[in-house]
């Protein structure tokens, strides 16, 4: 365990305090499922009222046993272990949901009930894009920004148990959140589906994550604030931010799972984009480029390229994106200064794009032979370079003469993919792969062959996926706009859809391709953590940056 | 205030306002005084954790 250095100290964890709240919390919502007419927000309180009260269990037990005596002289890394590990559960739930969901546009009869509509694309659809961007997503980024806050702060995470508040919290707000979905219960926002209550629920996690997340800067010993958490910072102040504007509503009653948004008719629609496209810019982009701007140093053993570049880098993009949201707006009630406006700033953001994309690319300068050696690396740098390619690809879509054609189709899912699967995705992976050996101590991983695997394999994947949904989109889109000699649309809707099926199902097999991907990654991530070595590799040359871990088990240098 | 007036503060203030902000982030990112802490800074992640 990595010693801090400073007074060693125990602090109070606020067990009890936490404790109090859950009974409460009990109370109500036993009041809440007793009193209520709608079955789904009985459900619902039945939910949270059991998870409050095996919190409650689980702490009182831990109280009495002296459980929460924290000592200030040390990391708290359980919790990012425990972020790790829901991290690969839900990355999986999401990913197989979404291949799922990519079969029924292949195969419609697939999993559709007529008389049940739980398993309806209309439900999946939002459980897979919830599953994948919150659930795997956030529980990365959660786990990411406390180990990287510690290491570069030099300082205990604040807040005592705090960070498994926002942990558990975290993950109950999925679980509502996915079987809200499932039952129908939905505000119809999309990436903002879940209902007033569960918003609340998130707001209470979110800023308790905010709280802990400052505590631990204020208690620095680093007198520089690392420019990883900078990023990491505007990440969740803006997703408070959106989250709570965009969620502005009334609910029916306080006994019922239904809402109504307090905005309407087009100042609806941009607040909802300006929410949608930021959960993009500051969830999606910024959150990550916190992970990049640590782990890639950190596994190259480099130095960031240029610092100065990553100040005008961080503060270039957070001032622009939040701007880009009216882009998904164009042709709309929404007036043309405002669409233009949308569009422009969205083609400015290619310049702190690309200037941090080549600013994690540089970093590996004096160290580019580890793209051959060492596949954990390459996975991180092709990370950057589908984050180019969709950023450069983004702002060409927003641009109205190319959005006429773009919008609706499938194009615009190809680019989401290439920048989730390849960006978001290869990040995670990349970082998890770092974070399993430094967390459980282990001297490398159970086998770098398998993240080979891993690598070309989700890399095939994403290559058909992006591949086949820029035919199908570009198709459409033609389809869409084209004209009889007498002045009619010369295909229906459905002709459309039809002309689509190969390539839907060349998008499922790379889909299934990019989860085959993910399982092998979970098995190898399985092994290392039990502390197994692939016996294949037992005598490989070491290429894992050792961490302040013990010598490697076995130690492996090959004979003569 | 009228529509007009708002959508000419978005469009013409907020080029000046922008314009000036990131003028002054690359004043201090190039500021010759805070070079030492950004050496520094950049080495950050490699420190034995």
């Amino acid at each position: 365990m990595a010693a801090i250095d400073g007074p060693k100290g125990t602090a109070s964890s606020g067990a009890g305090l936490l404790a109090g709240l859950l009974g409460v919390g009990v109370l109500l919502t036993i009041f809440m499922a007793s009193r209520t007419h709608d079955p789904r927000f009985m459900v619902h309180a039945y939910i949270f009222m059991a998870a409050f009260t095996l919190a409650l269990a689980v702490l009182v037990i831990g109280i009495s046993a002296d459980r929460f005596v924290q000592s200030e002289d040390k990391y708290e890394d359980g919790v990012i272990r425990a972020g790790v590990i829901a991290s690969l559960f839900w990355g999986v739930v999401g990913m197989l949901v979404g291949l799922v969901i990519a079969s029924q546009l292949s195969w419609p009869n697939l999993f559709y009930f007529p008389e049940f509509g739980w398993l309806n694309f209309g439900r999946l659809r939002p459980l897979h894009t919830s599953g994948v961007i919150f659930a795997f997503g956030g529980n990365v980024l959660i786990a990411t920004s406390f180990y990287v806050v510690q290491r570069t702060c030099k300082a205990r995470l604040a807040g005592g148990i705090a960070p498994w508040v926002v942990f558990w919290g975290y993950q109950l707000f999925i679980v509502l959140a996915a079987t809200g979905y499932l039952m129908g219960v939905t505000q119809s926002r999309e990436y903002a589906e879940p209902e007033w209550y569960v918003d609340i629920w998130l707001t209470v996690v979110w800023v308790t994550y905010l709280l802990v997340f400052l505590g631990t800067i204020w208690k620095r010993k680093e007198p520089h604030i690392y420019v990883a958490n900078w990023f990491y910072l505007a990440f969740i102040v803006t997703v408070a931010m959106l989250h709570i504007v965009n969620n502005l509503a009334v609910p029916v009653s306080p006994l019922s799972s239904h809402s109504y948004s307090l905005f309407s008719g087009v100042q609806d629609a941009l607040v909802q984009w300006w929410y949608g496209h930021n959960a993009v810019g500051f969830f999606l982009t910024a959150g990550f480029l916190a992970i990049m701007y640590y782990f890639i140093p950190k596994r190259a053993e480099r130095p960031v390229y240029s610092y100065r570049l990553s100040i005008v880098h961080f503060w270039a993009l957070i001032f622009i994106y939040i701007w880009a949201g009216p882009h998904h707006l164009h042709y709309t009630a929404l007036p043309q200064w405002a669409q233009t406006l949308g569009m422009t700033f969205s083609i400015m953001l290619w310049m702190p794009s690309w200037g941090g994309m080549i600013n994690g690319l540089m970093t590996l300068s004096g160290a580019w032979d580890k793209l051959r050696t060492d596949a954990v690396m390459r996975m991180l740098i092709a990370s950057l370079a589908f984050y180019g390619m969709s950023t450069f690809e983004g702002p060409v879509m927003s641009v109205r003469a190319v959005n006429a054609l773009s919008h609706y189709t499938d194009w615009t899912i190809g680019h989401v993919h290439s920048g989730a699967l390849g960006w978001v995705g290869f990040v995670s992976f990349g970082a998890i792969y770092c974070l399993v050996p430094w967390l459980w101590k282990r001297p490398r991983l159970y086998s770098d062959r398998l993240v080979e695997w891993h690598f070309w394999i989700a890399t095939i994947g994403i290559l058909l996926y992006i591949a086949a949904m820029w035919v199908s989109g570009i198709m459409e889109g033609l389809m869409w706009r084209e004209y009889t000699s007498e002045g009619f649309l010369a295909y229906s809707f459905v002709q459309t859809v039809e002309a689509k099926h190969v390539a839907n199902m060349i998008r499922a097999l790379g889909g299934l391709l990019y989860l085959s991907g993910t399982l092998i990654m979970v098995y190898n991530v399985w092994r290392t953590i039990r502390g197994d070595v692939a016996a294949l590799e037992k005598n490989a040359v070491l290429v894992q940056p050792a961490a302040s871990g013990p010598a490697p088990k076995g130690a492996a240098v090959a004979a003569e | 205030m009228t529509y007009e007036t708002l959508s000419r503060i978005v469009q013409q203030g907020g080029t000046v306002y922008f314009s000036l902000l990131f003028l002054m982030v690359c004043v201090y990112a190039f500021w010759p005084k805070n070079k030492e802490t950004f050496d520094r800074a950049a080495r950050l992640p490699l420190d034995e954790d």
